[in-house]
């Protein structure tokens, strides 16, 4: 064990885990990318996984999603091992994945489509969604007419439109800019408070880790390991502006980057 | 300029190949005035280049229009073309059936590609013209041998455009239709053709062009009927303006399919490109 895993916080209860994962590995050919991670995600939070960049924190959070197998060790999610993508699951895009010739609509139902919903049952979900992003009006739009935020937005309510308990969002503003990704931060905490739903996100910005965040991963340099497991200690009761400026969360900015700099090269 | 708004479709899909495509593809990118600014100006050098003339056997503008005129009333360029287009139907319609699935089917499985792509590779860079007296040589000089010519000319580039375009389907789109537990099905047939379909289509555009590439040079070369015999024969009788009509008309024909094709990708397949 390395000196910095002495700060973890004790981890909760597993029954409140609604994803643990076991000793996870992954090699490429010869490149090590994880190695034996251990983490537990509780329900109903967010956790960020924070990380030096080509750390593997995508590939973590794929392995979680289903998409790439790992090479030891397992992801299991309310108990079931992953063995691929799952109804309970649901991913949200660092390049969006919107699908050009379709509708904002079609997009948005697109999960419930190749569910095999029916057509008037999955608009009527998506429509719901669509608004709860703030899209409500550009349900005919085709995402080339949309900005890169308002894209996003579409990869979010997909996933919210599915009804999966976790929600794994993969760097999901690091394609928006930053006046959009702020308010989409925002609106992004509005969702977690009213969704209640598991979130696991991967981010390379401390700021939007520390702002977004109940728990945060830091993962160490290739091969990556969990150094450290942070709870951000911020009022989110308070105004976005307030949070921004409040001590608690600058302190953890500021701790975070002590952790990381040595990292950066 | 005559027109502020050139917001046709954009494809960074395929360079134009032949006069026919360029052609289309100007008519189809640009607003009708500055198509018919263009092509009044094309006439008006045609004109003065015939009234020069620079050559004897090279006619103007107007005496070719009047010819052209001539040939559409007396029925001579619609039976030309009656027999010119059946080879040219029959050979695009199985280019374009066979040629696109089998083009999906190697994208999809390294082991039909493995099998087949080296073929076409070989006979996408073949020579083509030089290969149709050999048909002549075992299919003779009938329908056969002219259906023949366009699928050889056709299939390749239609097979190589579908091949390609299924192979570098966006992985992103694919890997999010599997984690949302689309089946292998579903992800060929809502994601993988679609994304697919603007370089199929442009295969079978190209495909298009060639074929009447083929069916022409089989008219020449192998049996003189149809529009290739409306050719050959002013030529012999020194009938240069309906001669140059003949081959005008032949632009025109071609000019105008690419265009229907183009228009019907647009509306069925992808409706997104239909607004700026």
């Amino acid at each position: 064990m390395t000196l910095s895993t002495a700060s973890i916080h004790a981890l909760p209860h597993a029954e409140s885990a609604a994803v643990e994962v076991r000793g996870i590995s992954k090699n490429y050919k010869e490149v090590e990318a994880l190695r034996s991670i251990d983490l537990d995600f509780p329900r109903g939070k967010l956790t960020t996984l924070l990380g030096p960049s080509g750390c593997g924190k995508t590939t973590l959070l794929k392995i979680i999603a289903g998409l790439i197998e790992p090479t030891s060790g397992e992801v299991r999610v309310n108990g079931k091992t992953v063995t691929g993508p799952g109804p309970e699951r649901a991913f949200v895009f660092q390049d969006f994945a919107l699908m050009p010739w379709a509708t904002v609509m079609r997009n948005v139902a697109f999960g419930l489509e190749l569910k095999g919903m029916g057509k008037a049952e999955r608009q009527s979900i998506a429509r719901h969604y669509i608004a709860e992003v703030g899209l409500t009006g550009f349900e005919d739009k085709y995402p080339h007419e949309l900005s890169g935020g308002m894209r996003q937005r579409v990869g979010l309510a997909r996933a919210f439109a599915v009804n999966a308990e976790v929600l794994l969002l993969d760097e999901p503003f690091s394609a928006v800019d930053e006046q959009n990704r702020r308010k989409f931060q925002e609106d992004l905490l509005r969702l977690v408070e009213k969704e209640r739903k598991t979130f696991i996100f991967v981010t390379h910005s401390i700021e939007e880790a520390v702002y977004v965040s109940d728990r945060i991963v830091l993962l160490s340099r290739r091969p990556s390991r969990v150094s450290q497991i942070i709870e951000p200690k911020v009022d989110r009761t308070a105004s976005p502006d307030a949070i921004r400026r409040d001590q608690g969360y600058l302190d953890t900015v500021e701790e975070i980057w002590q952790g990381l700099k040595h990292y950066v090269d | 300029m005559a027109s502020s708004q050139v917001n046709g479709p954009v494809r960074a899909v395929h360079s134009p190949a032949g006069w026919g495509l360029s052609l289309g593809r100007l008519f189809t990118q640009h607003p009708i005035v500055s198509r018919m600014v263009s092509l009044g100006l094309f006439f008006l050098i045609w004109e003065i280049a015939g009234r020069v003339p620079i050559s004897y056997a090279f006619p103007t503008f107007l005496e070719t229009l009047s010819a052209f005129v001539t040939m559409l009333l007396d029925g001579s360029l619609f039976a030309a073309y009656g027999s010119t287009l059946q080879p040219l139907i029959i050979g695009i319609a199985i280019s374009g059936a066979v040629g696109v699935t089998l083009g999906i089917v190697m994208g999809l499985s390294r082991t039909a590609e493995w099998l087949v792509a080296p073929l076409f590779i070989v006979l996408q860079s073949a020579p083509m013209a030089a290969l149709i007296p050999l048909i002549t040589f075992v299919y003779g000089i009938g329908l056969a041998a002219k259906t023949l010519a366009v699928i050889m000319l056709a299939l390749p580039v239609i097979v190589l455009n579908g091949y390609k375009a299924v192979r570098n389907a966006n992985p992103s789109l694919v890997a999010m239709c599997y984690s949302f537990q689309g089946t292998k099905l579903q992800q060929i047939a809502k994601i993988i053709i679609p994304d697919a379909s603007p370089v199929i289509f442009a295969g079978l555009r190209l495909g298009l062009a060639a074929g009447f590439i083929g069916v022409i040079l089989a008219e020449l070369l192998i049996t003189p009927t149809g529009i290739g015999d409306l050719i050959t024969y002013h030529r012999s009788v020194a009938n240069y303006a309906e001669m140059y009509a003949a081959v005008v008309s032949i632009i025109l024909v071609s000019t105008l399919t690419l265009a229907a094709l183009e228009a019907f990708e647009m509306r069925v397949l992808r409706p997104e490109k239909r607004r700026g």
